[in-house]
């Protein structure tokens, strides 16, 4: 086992303590305070919040001033939207969209 | 006799859980398969691909991950970083907390695997009519862990021998996000979320940079969200 393997199990191990307690997190804070409306609240808005920051978070390296002026990233996306508005089956809205991605940066008509 | 009596009850719930978990099949195999191979390009053997999934199980975690790994980002930043994506993780357990079993593997187990798709499954399915509803949890949370497990090992496997031309397959994440987004929305009806969300973006662009900006954002978000709580509440 090299020292890049030691490294691999730490972080793996870490991970693994860092999921958990967010997922437990609740249960091992919260206890009987589960059922409060302001964590109610929170459990019911904050979700779709995070997805679309996750979006955001995603292509936080695009640089829309320099060609392709992230214009890639938008005509994928929007690819994956639409076909997920039209059939709301995440493989294939997932793949289309990807599918776009790849082959417009192997293309690359914008230079 | 007892044993077949204990397994015949199951079998009404294992055939509903493979039917509920189907769709969560045909995502996290690709998708896990494409983890496995931007993992082998990392240069660590394959099965560290499945280890991480059986341990972790946590795909944004994951792919998040390859790119600190490859950057060799310190442990703790992985860590703290592993915390900040799996936040809204910490959400769900709220919701899901009540229908729980007080203690036990049919307690811990859908808690150790509440990904997104674990979620909406458990908060969305029943157990058929005969079926232990704890038991019917372990077993969907189990059976999408399976999958994530099953793809990644195969990515990873089969990318070690392939090798080709992958630039780009990692916007299958993005994707994701963008398709887990579109349902929130159709589940929570309301467009106040977003706007925050949006607004926080802006906030953790210009506060925390783009290393930095989910942190902030996640922070501006809960900030907002428990004022509104609270002005409704009083």
């Amino acid at each position: 086992m090299s020292g890049a393997d030691g490294y691999l199990l730490a972080v793996i191990a870490a991970m693994t303590v860092a999921t958990f307690f967010t997922r437990a997190a609740p249960f091992l804070v919260l206890g009987r305070y589960m059922e409060h409306p302001l964590v109610r609240h929170l459990g019911r808005y904050l979700p779709p919040a995070v997805m679309l920051l996750l979006v955001v978070y995603a292509v936080r390296d695009v640089e829309p001033l320099a060609p392709p002026f992230g214009l890639y990233h938008l005509a994928a996306i929007a690819v994956t939207a639409l076909c997920h508005l039209r059939w709301r089956n995440a493989l294939v809205s997932i793949a289309a969209g990807t599918a776009v991605f790849m082959v417009l940066t192997r293309l690359a008509p914008l230079g | 006799m007892n044993a077949f009596v204990r397994m015949s009850e199951r079998t009404p719930g294992l055939a509903a859980a493979a039917r509920a978990s189907l769709p969560v099949f045909f995502g996290y195999v690709p998708l896990g398969m494409v983890f496995g191979v931007l993992f082998v390009q990392l240069g660590y053997a394959w099965w560290y691909a499945t280890l991480m999934s059986i341990a972790v199980f946590a795909g944004a975690a994951q792919f998040m991950a390859v790119t600190l790994l490859a950057a060799g980002a310190g442990v703790g930043e992985i860590a703290v970083t592993t915390v900040v994506i799996n936040a809204r993780h910490a959400f769900y357990g709220l919701s899901l907390g009540p229908r729980l079993p007080r203690r036990g593997v049919t307690r811990w187990y859908p808690v150790f695997a509440l990904t997104d798709e674990t979620y909406s499954l458990l908060t969305s399915i029943q157990a058929p009519p005969g079926a232990d509803p704890a038991r019917f949890r372990v077993t969907v949370a189990a059976l999408n862990q399976f999958w994530w497990v099953l793809g990644t090992s195969l990515g990873a496997w089969l990318g070690s021998g392939l090798g080709g031309d992958v630039a780009g397959l990692d916007f299958a994440l993005t994707a994701l996000f963008v398709v887990l987004t579109i349902e929130q929305a159709m589940t929570v009806r309301a467009v106040r979320p977003f706007v925050i969300a949006a607004a926080a973006a802006a906030a953790g662009f210009v506060f925390g940079g783009r290393d930095y900006m989910l942190i902030v954002a996640l922070a501006f978000v809960t900030a907002v969200l428990l004022a509104d709580g609270s002005r409704e509440a009083a």
